[in-house]
């Protein structure tokens, strides 16, 4: 980490770190016994470990003069490693609320483990953990590489991942303490916020400076993206978070935004948190990893177009139908309908672009699991937008909201199209980046493979079934005219499916473990590659191989 | 034509920055413009109540727990949903609450009429172990609420916060904060008095977890459970019956 910076970057790193360690101090100071000061100490040790890091490497000798033509890759490989370290967290808050729902003792009658407490630190640490971390990760090594630039600057890429880990750490640490917004996928507080506002901005320029450095004419598609993905994300998560704290010394704070308006503005931020974070970053992942694993051009320009504005556009409008028969007026629900059916056609037209992409190389698609992960994000992809569009209709809404469907969908795009773009990025990833030969083990990507899908398919089944029955089952009459079922029965009735849900994550959880340690053992025991092609950025001093895929 | 002006577009990263922020924009500001100008957006009623600083606390501990994870305060304005629940849910009701709490997930009951329809010690019993009163329900138990005492030296600064929100605390309101929660769930105490002058006649008195000698953050949220959906009466003078959900198999 710290070799490849120069003395003078070192110092910057400490000046950073020192700063931090001392907003540490000051928070732990303000806060006292309440969760601020809990969180000051967090800080400050954070701070404090890193700079002691920094130190201990601080008179090793200075990288080469050759530094500017090699890509920066160690932030890359250290994303990765904490990608999967939020995996298997992530995922095992998933299985533990979800058994929770099944057998409620599992809290065992504490404050910090009850259901409400634990799911952010679910969603948190799946959406942002590890969502967040292996878009950080792989955005650095795309730009790179379609640029065939070295990153542009040598601490920030540190100030942004392990900056935006901090944040993930305060978030999921507060939960457990009840420090919660409540706005869904934004519960973290205002000074996690903050720190937030700070780490995006440093990200967005240096994603841009980056890409000013390229020495191809043209942004490439997946860096589209990826600047929509930053860009979009920091203005979303401003309006969203705007907050007055109860004073500077308590964790608590109250929004601006009341009653109906806040729930306009949760569901604009909340949906397209979907859009920009779950759904642009991980096309930009598919529009680098795709054709570079099936060694295949992308198969249309126009439609990469078509889709991308269409998507930037459309998403925006689509927030609320989250709100369908509630007090937010009619027409507002009527406009996020009437786009989130429109949406349908950028969506699509993503999905069809990689799956005609495939169109030639279909026995690779059977024989590498890794470009299989890849193709069932893609089918995921397209089944989840067209379920998201069908249930955005008011009618079809009117029976699947408040119902374990929604869970179903977001799942069948959270686990199908998220976590398998993302491993199968990593497997392609993994061992071009260390430099190895292949991974460990192809048979553990197949294992991993089909625990994925098998997780996956059970879990969205699940929930399909018991969402359609439980909303079902709300609104059937008697012949008499009256209610059929007391809400208590169709909690009964969810049993069943809540003990298959927790089944089918427990079996992705398995595969994440497996993922982690078959990447694990390719950095530790697989031989190194003779270096086949150069990749290194074009520092217009010896002819670059472009390693960038064909458009 | 349109491909080509789009070759150029690529060729500026900041052309294109800016491209998506326009794009993006559009949808955002039609959507949520309008709701702070359209008065209709949301109605009058001028019995709307706010919220006492004990509601408010058990308000802050029903945020902390997460409840809003498994129970929604929002009834939809469907036929099923108002013959379960109650008048469906106004914008007015959710005026005051930063943030509101109309939730997305029913894993037990919408909350938004809980109010006064069971009794204090039910919901102390049910909070507790909900188990010993409904025995199939998943819900975690909330034991501990009724053995921490609940923070009210701060509860003035939490009514300033709201107040520069634009929700009206008046001045007596926010110098009385602790006093007046430490009153409304002791019935017989000097303190009691000043709830129902500062916040009005409806306001509900009472031991909430039947221990007036301590206050617990099991009173406060008892007390803001029992306050839900009767802020105002609007929702009950509101006459627009109820869409029939449209299912054909009912």
């Amino acid at each position: 980490m710290v070799q490849q910076l120069t003395t003078g970057e070192r110092q910057n790193a400490l000046v950073i770190l020192v700063c931090i360690f001392v907003a540490g101090i000051a928070m732990a100071a303000a806060g006292g016994s309440d969760p601020l000061g809990m969180h000051g100490v967090l800080v400050l040790l954070f701070g404090g470990g890193l700079a002691a890091l920094v130190m201990r490497s601080y008179y090793e000798p200075e990288p080469t003069q050759d530094r500017p033509s090699h890509y920066y890759d160690d932030p890359t490989k250290v994303g990765i490693a904490l990608t999967l370290a939020w995996a298997i967290f992530g995922m095992f808050m998933g299985v533990w609320t979800a058994a929770q729902l099944a057998w409620p003792d599992l809290a065992f009658d504490a404050g910090w483990s009850t259901f409400g407490r634990l799911r952010p630190t679910h969603t948190t640490g799946v959406i942002f953990g590890f969502g967040g971390n292996a878009l950080i990760a792989t955005s650095f090594h795309v730009v790179q590489r379609t640029s065939r630039a070295r990153l542009a600057g040598q601490v920030s890429p540190w100030f942004v991942l392990l900056g935006f880990n901090l944040f993930c750490l305060l978030a999921v640490t507060g939960y457990f303490m009840g420090v919660t917004q409540s706005k869904e996928y934004a519960e973290a507080e205002w000074y996690a916020d903050l720190w937030l506002v700070v780490v995006w901005v440093t990200y967005f320029v240096l994603f841009l400076r980056t890409i000013a450095r390229r020495k191809e004419p043209h942004i490439y598609v997946a860096n589209w993206y990826f600047m929509a993905f930053i860009v979009v994300v920091a203005i979303l998560h401003i309006v969203n978070n705007l907050a007055i704290p109860v004073s500077f010394g308590q964790a608590k704070s109250y929004t601006i935004w009341a009653g109906v308006q806040d729930s306009m503005v949760q569901w604009w931020y909340g949906h397209n948190a979907v859009a920009f974070f779950l759904t642009a970053g991980f096309l930009a992942m598919l529009y680098y990893y795709l054709p570079v694993r099936a060694q295949r051009p992308i198969f249309s320009y126009r439609l990469s177009i078509l889709s991308f504005w269409g998507i930037t556009f459309f998403y925006m409008w689509a927030g609320s139908h989250h709100l369908h028969y509630t007090a937010l007026p009619h027409w507002v629900q009527n406009l996020g309908m009437t786009f989130s059916v429109m949406l349908l056609v950028p969506s699509w037209a993503s999905a069809g672009n990689a799956l005609l992409t495939l169109n030639g190389a279909w026995q690779k698609v059977r024989d590498d699991a890794t470009l299989r992960f890849i193709f069932v994000a893609v089918v995921f992809y397209g089944l989840s937008t067209f379920e998201g569009s069908f249930l955005a209709i008011r009618p079809v809404n009117a029976l699947s909201h408040y119902t374990d469907w929604t869970v179903g969908h977001v799942h069948a795009g959270a686990l199908g199209w998220v976590a398998f773009i993302t491993f199968g990025s990593i497997y392609t990833l993994v061992p071009s980046l260390w430099k190895r030969e292949r991974m460990y083990s192809p048979a553990l990507v197949e294992v991993h493979f089909w625990l994925a899908v098998a997780g996956t398919l059970i879990y969205v089944f699940s929930m399909w079934n018991s969402g359609i029955l439980q909303g079902l089952m709300w609104r059937t009459y008697t012949q008499e005219g009256t209610l059929a079922y007391s809400f208590l029965d169709s909690l009964v009735a969810m049993y069943p499916y809540y003990i298959a849900r927790a089944f089918g994550g427990l079996l992705f959880l398995l595969g994440a473990i497996v993922a982690a340690f078959n990447i694990w053992m390719t950095v530790r025991a697989v031989p190194a590659a003779v270096d086949r092609r150069a990749d290194v950025p074009d520092t217009g001093l010896a002819p670059g191989a472009a390693a960038t895929p064909a458009e | 034509m349109a491909e080509l002006f789009h070759r150029k577009l690529e060729r500026t990263a900041i052309g294109f920055v800016v491209a998506i922020i326009a794009a993006a924009s559009v949808g955002g500001l039609v959507e949520i413009a309008p709701l702070f100008t359209i008065h209709t957006t949301v109605e009058e009623a001028p019995d709307m109540r706010l919220y006492t600083p004990l509601e408010l606390a058990g308000r802050n501990i029903y945020v902390r727990e997460g409840c809003y994870a498994c129970h929604s305060q929002m009834i939809r304005t469907l036929r099923d949903e108002v013959e379960r629940y109650g008048p469906y849910s106004l914008a007015v009701e959710s005026k005051y609450d930063h943030p509101m709490l109309w939730g997305s997930k029913r894993t037990g009951p919408d909350l938004a009429r809980i109010g006064g329809k069971y009794s204090d010690f039910w919901h102390v019993a049910h909070l507790t172990n909900p188990r010993s009163v409904v025995p199939e329900s998943n819900m975690p138990a909330y034991s501990f609420l009724a053995r921490t005492a609940l923070e009210t030296g701060d509860l003035g600064r939490h009514l300033r916060a709201q107040r520069s929100l634009g929700v009206p605390y008046t001045d007596a309101m926010i110098a009385n904060a602790a006093g007046d929660a430490f009153g409304q769930a002791a019935p017989d105490s000097p303190f009691a008095a000043g709830v129902t002058e500062r916040y009005g006649e409806k306001t509900q008195v009472s031991a909430f977890d039947g221990v007036v000698t301590q206050l617990t953050e099991m009173d406060a949220l008892v007390a803001y459970l029992q306050v839900l959906g009767r802020l105002t009466d609007a929702a009950y003078s509101n006459t627009a019956a109820p869409e029939q959900a449209p299912n054909p198999t009912n």
